[in-house]
Parts: C-alpha cells; sequence; structure tokens
C-alpha cells in the first residue's frame, strides 16, 4: 500500500476566530476509500477544501503544517491551483448542476481548460458517465437540461463530471444526504468500482454508511482527529473511547 | 335570533378581502390606461406618415415630429454606448471581486442615493462638466454623456442584483472543476444573470429616453433645420420638443400635442415589449 496524499501537523484557524483544525496527522492511502466521520462541525469538510484549496483565502486567519500529493506541497505558493483542482475532485453534499445540458455539465471542466476536440469530448462523456453508473439511463438525453434529472441522477452526474477530468484523487462531501437509498446504494456501488482507479476520500451521511464503505477511517471531533485506523478496526474495536461511544450510537 | 348583520362568516370576509385587493391592484394600472387613453383619443387623429417623417414649420404649428424622434434615438443610442458597458462592468466588479467592507458599502450607498439625484441636476452638472469644461459645446455627446451617468445608478444596481441572484453554489463548482474566476464569470455567471441585466439596462435606457431636464442644457435644440449631422451637434428631442409645444408656442394645435407625447409613450413601451423579448428569449434558449 502507498500513500497518495499525507497531511502532517495541519491546522486551520478560520478568520471568524472558530479553530476550525488542529494538528491533523492522516496518510490517505491510494486506490482505497479513506472515510472521515464524525459530528457536524468536526471539520471533515475543512480538510476537503484545504486539499484542493476551495476555501477563500479571505477567510483564513492561520495555517499550518502540510499537505502533500504524491509529494507535492499544496499549500506551496507556488503550486498551480488551477491543475490541483483537475487532480483532486470534489463532489459536494447538495448535487449542483451546472445551468447547462448533460452533456455540457460534464464537459464543462475540459471546455476551461481548452479541449476543443469533439471526439474527446464525446468520449470523456461516455466514460465518466459509465465510470459512474449513469449512462444506461440517460445516454438518449445527453442535450437534455441536467436540471431535469432525479435528484440521485444529479448527484451521479456531479460524480460523472468530476472523473471527466481524470483527477488522481476524488473527494465526496456527504453525496448521498439528500439522496433516497436506492439511490445511495448505486453511488456507493459506483465509488466501490471507482477506487480501483481513484484514490477516494468520503466524507459518509452516516456512521452505516462510513462502516459500509471504509478501508480506512478517521474519527473527527471539534476540529481533531481523534482516531485513524483500518475500517473493520474503528468499527468494530476502536481504541479511543469516545470513538466507540459515536460509532455504537452513544452521542453524535 | 341574535344575528349581527355586520358580523361575517369568514368565507365571506375573505371574499371581501379579496374583492378589496383585487380592487386596490386594479387602481395601479387605471392610470397608465387613462394616459394611453387619452393620448390616443385627443392625439390619434395628429399621427399619420407625415407627422412622423416631417419637419416641423410654420413656428411648429404644422408638420411632424421627424427630427424629434431621430434625435430621441441618437441620445439613447449614445447613452447606451456610454453607460452599458460600463454599468455592467461595475457591476461585476461590485458582485464578483469586490471585498465586502466599508469602501464598497459606501460605493454602494453612493449608487443608490445617486438614483435620488434630481434629473435638473445631473443637467447642471452636464453643462458645466461636458459643455463648458470640456468644451464638448451643447450637442449629442454632452446629452449622452449627461444621460449616462443619470442612467449609470439603475443599470449597476439593477445589474449587481441579477448577478447576485446567481446561485453562489455555481462559483463554487465552477471554481472546483478547474476553471478560473473569469471563466466562471463568463461562462456561467453572466449568462444566468443576463436577463435580469437586460431588464436593468432597458428600464435605464427608458428614463433617459423621456428625460428633459438633463438635455435642456447640454444638447437639445429647440429647432433645427436639419437633421444634426455629428456628435457635436445639438439636436431636437421628443421630451424637450413636447415641452417646448406645450408651453413656449402660443396657438398650438392641441392635437399635434398629444400627438408627440403618444410618439413618446410608443418609443418608451416600444423598448419596454422589446427588452420583455429579448428576456423571454433568453430563458427560453437556456430551457428554464
Amino acid at each position: 500500500m502507498t500513500d497518495k496524499i499525507l497531511i502532517e501537523n495541519f491546522s486551520l484557524q478560520y478568520e471568524d476566530g472558530i479553530e476550525s483544525l488542529r494538528n491533523i496527522n492522516l496518510a490517505v492511502e491510494k486506490n482505497a476509500i479513506t472515510v472521515l466521520f464524525g459530528p457536524a462541525g468536526g471539520g471533515k469538510s475543512s480538510l476537503l477544501r484545504s486539499i484542493n484549496r476551495l476555501n477563500d483565502p479571505e477567510d483564513i486567519r492561520l495555517i499550518n503544517g502540510r499537505i502533500l500529493i504524491d509529494g507535492d506541497d499544496i499549500l506551496d505558493p507556488k503550486m498551480d491551483i488551477i491543475e490541483l483542482r483537475r487532480r483532486v475532485g470534489m463532489v459536494f453534499a447538495r448535487p449542483v448542476v451546472l445551468p447547462f445540458s448533460i452533456r455540457k455539465n460534464i464537459t464543462y471542466g475540459l471546455e476551461v481548460m481548452g479541449e476543443k476536440d469533439q471526439n474527446k469530448l464525446n468520449n470523456a462523456v461516455e466514460r465518466s458517465l459509465n465510470q459512474a453508473a449513469l449512462w444506461e439511463e440517460i445516454k438518449h438525453r445527453l442535450d437534455d437540461p441536467a436540471i431535469a434529472l432525479s435528484g440521485g441522477q444529479q448527484q451521479r452526474l456531479c460524480i460523472a463530471r468530476s472523473l471527466a477530468l481524470e483527477p488522481e484523487v476524488i473527494m465526496l462531501d456527504e453525496p448521498t444526504s439528500g439522496l433516497d437509498p436506492i439511490s445511495t446504494g448505486k453511488v456507493e456501488n459506483s465509488l466501490q468500482e471507482l477506487k480501483k482507479d481513484y484514490t477516494i476520500i468520503l466524507v459518509p451521511h452516516s456512521v452505516q454508511q462510513a462502516a459500509r464503505t471504509a478501508d480506512n477511517a478517521g474519527f473527527f471531533l471539534q476540529g481533531e482527529l481523534i482516531e485513524f485506523s483500518h475500517g473493520k478496526k474503528i468499527f468494530t474495536s476502536p481504541e479511543v473511547k469516545k470513538t466507540e461511544d459515536y460509532v455504537t450510537g452513544r452521542f453524535g | 335570533m341574535k344575528t349581527n348583520f355586520f358580523k361575517l362568516n369568514r368565507n365571506q370576509t375573505q371574499k371581501l378581502g379579496f374583492a378589496f385587493l383585487s380592487l386596490l391592484a386594479l387602481t395601479t394600472i387605471l392610470p397608465i390606461i387613462l394616459i394611453i387613453g387619452l393620448l390616443i383619443y385627443k392625439g390619434g387623429s395628429a399621427i399619420s406618415w407625415n407627422f412622423i417623417t416631417g419637419f416641423p414649420h410654420d413656428g411648429m404649428r404644422q408638420g411632424g415630429i421627424w427630427p424629434a424622434i431621430i434625435g430621441t434615438f441618437y441620445l439613447t443610442v449614445g447613452t447606451a454606448i456610454f453607460s452599458v458597458p460600463l454599468g455592467i462592468a461595475s457591476a461585476i466588479y461590485l458582485s464578483e471581486y469586490s471585498k465586502d467592507n466599508t469602501l464598497t458599502r459606501t460605493i454602494r450607498i453612493a449608487i443608490i442615493n445617486l438614483s435620488g439625484i434630481p434629473s435638473v441636476v445631473y443637467g447642471l452638472f452636464g453643462l458645466g462638466l461636458f459643455v463648458l469644461f470640456l468644451k464638448f459645446g451643447t450637442s449629442i455627446l454632452s446629452a449622452s454623456l449627461t444621460l449616462s451617468i443619470m442612467t449609470l445608478p439603475v443599470i449597476i444596481s439593477t445589474s449587481e442584483e441579477a448577478l447576485r441572484a446567481v446561485p453562489q453554489s455555481f462559483r463554487t463548482v465552477s471554481v472546483s472543476l478547474g476553471a478560473t474566476k473569469w471563466q466562471t464569470i463568463r461562462r456561467i455567471v453572466l449568462p444566468e444573470a443576463l436577463p435580469g441585466i437586460i431588464t436593468g439596462v432597458i428600464l435605464g435606457l427608458e428614463r433617459a429616453a423621456g428625460e428633459t431636464a438633463p438635455i435642456l442644457f447640454t444638447g437639445a435644440a429647440f429647432f433645427l433645420p436639419q437633421l444634426p449631422s455629428s456628435i457635436f451637434d445639438a439636436t431636437m428631442a421628443l421630451p424637450y420638443h413636447l415641452f417646448v409645444i406645450s408651453t413656449q408656442i402660443p396657438e398650438m394645435p392641441v392635437q399635434i400635442q398629444f400627438g408627440t407625447a403618444l410618439v413618446l409613450i410608443a418609443f418608451v413601451l416600444s423598448m419596454n415589449i422589446l427588452a420583455t423579448i429579448v428576456r423571454s428569449q433568453a430563458r427560453a434558449k437556456r430551457q428554464w
């Protein structure tokens, strides 16, 4: 096993004074699903947003430590943020389809990078929709407005949209929080397929989902990483009392 | 039987309430119906091909209003050339780039207050700055610039509102897909805001087309025997012409006054209709 992302002594403090992350050390395994879970406000989303630099520099008071992707320090001022975001895709909690057709939603990321070859764009549409397990459902109406899709389809479209850029890492922030159980199942299944080719970081919307999907899991509580280990271990025999209380449903 | 005649049951109260509110709503459209009705009744007989395309003669008591129509068209286009790019650019800056601090809040308050300045004050300002100081003379250029300054606040504030109405999540997603801020604005935010921006632009230009005071000292002519040939010429204009023939000329035939007002209203209303068409086209093209 190799580590795709190394987070070393990472701390983040927002301008409004609320300390968001304290001294995080974490290794994200390549071609595996790393789950970050815990109660709301624990800093999971902040960590995701830090990994592809989506935090507005205006809002950040203090940032410490290192985040390395294949050895490249992404907090380095010289880091090309546009290139970083191509390498690290992000899927948000609420599916946000752009106000275009289904096809254009997927090609958007490639087009802003200057890709004009229609064949390449079409191939990317088919490949990424297949990977997100959506191709069969919508292949006949690629030019319909994306907003016409159901919520579950929209979220898989958002996943496909990230995949179109052929990223190395995909981060998903509660991607199934608004979906019904069947759609959730489809998304989880496609994640299991995707991890063969990609490194996945998932913030699940429930402990059950965390347990179902995790290869590795980290428990976040109030800005600290309480425990990090293999998924099987953390959900069956956690070492820290707080983790045990949370996964057994005693709080949260 | 102790029933009170004035005590209504709740269904009756509801019906009465609806009737009252719809009556009030009707009163708001009554003035516009009355205005157009009166103009057509009193001025409709003046409208003819000669009236639209002819020059005034006999001290403006006869003939047409062509130079005033053309003048108002020039002034509206001139105003658009200056105020639309500047207004939209300012709105983009304020909505997308500026930080929310005291300075930008002050700018915003200033813009809102600018739209409250009486138009005659803009006229005097234009006279001082464009006509005299910059030596543009009383000309289409000076009048258009003056009208532009008056129109800018409307265009900026409505465009900024339209830009802000575009969901923040579109911007976040676009950036997360590797787009730059400008690509995000150019490809997503602007197209989404365009119907609202067009509405704001046309509302502003409409006001400019109908104004008298700002062009009074800066570019409007009482009477010109020929059409303006350059932007440094003065021009006749519909609102000022209407003012002149209504107040400055004795024994003016009433139907010419009302006919001129009718043409001015038609000019402004057709801009309105154009705005509605452009907006619904833009919506239909985007399919939602």
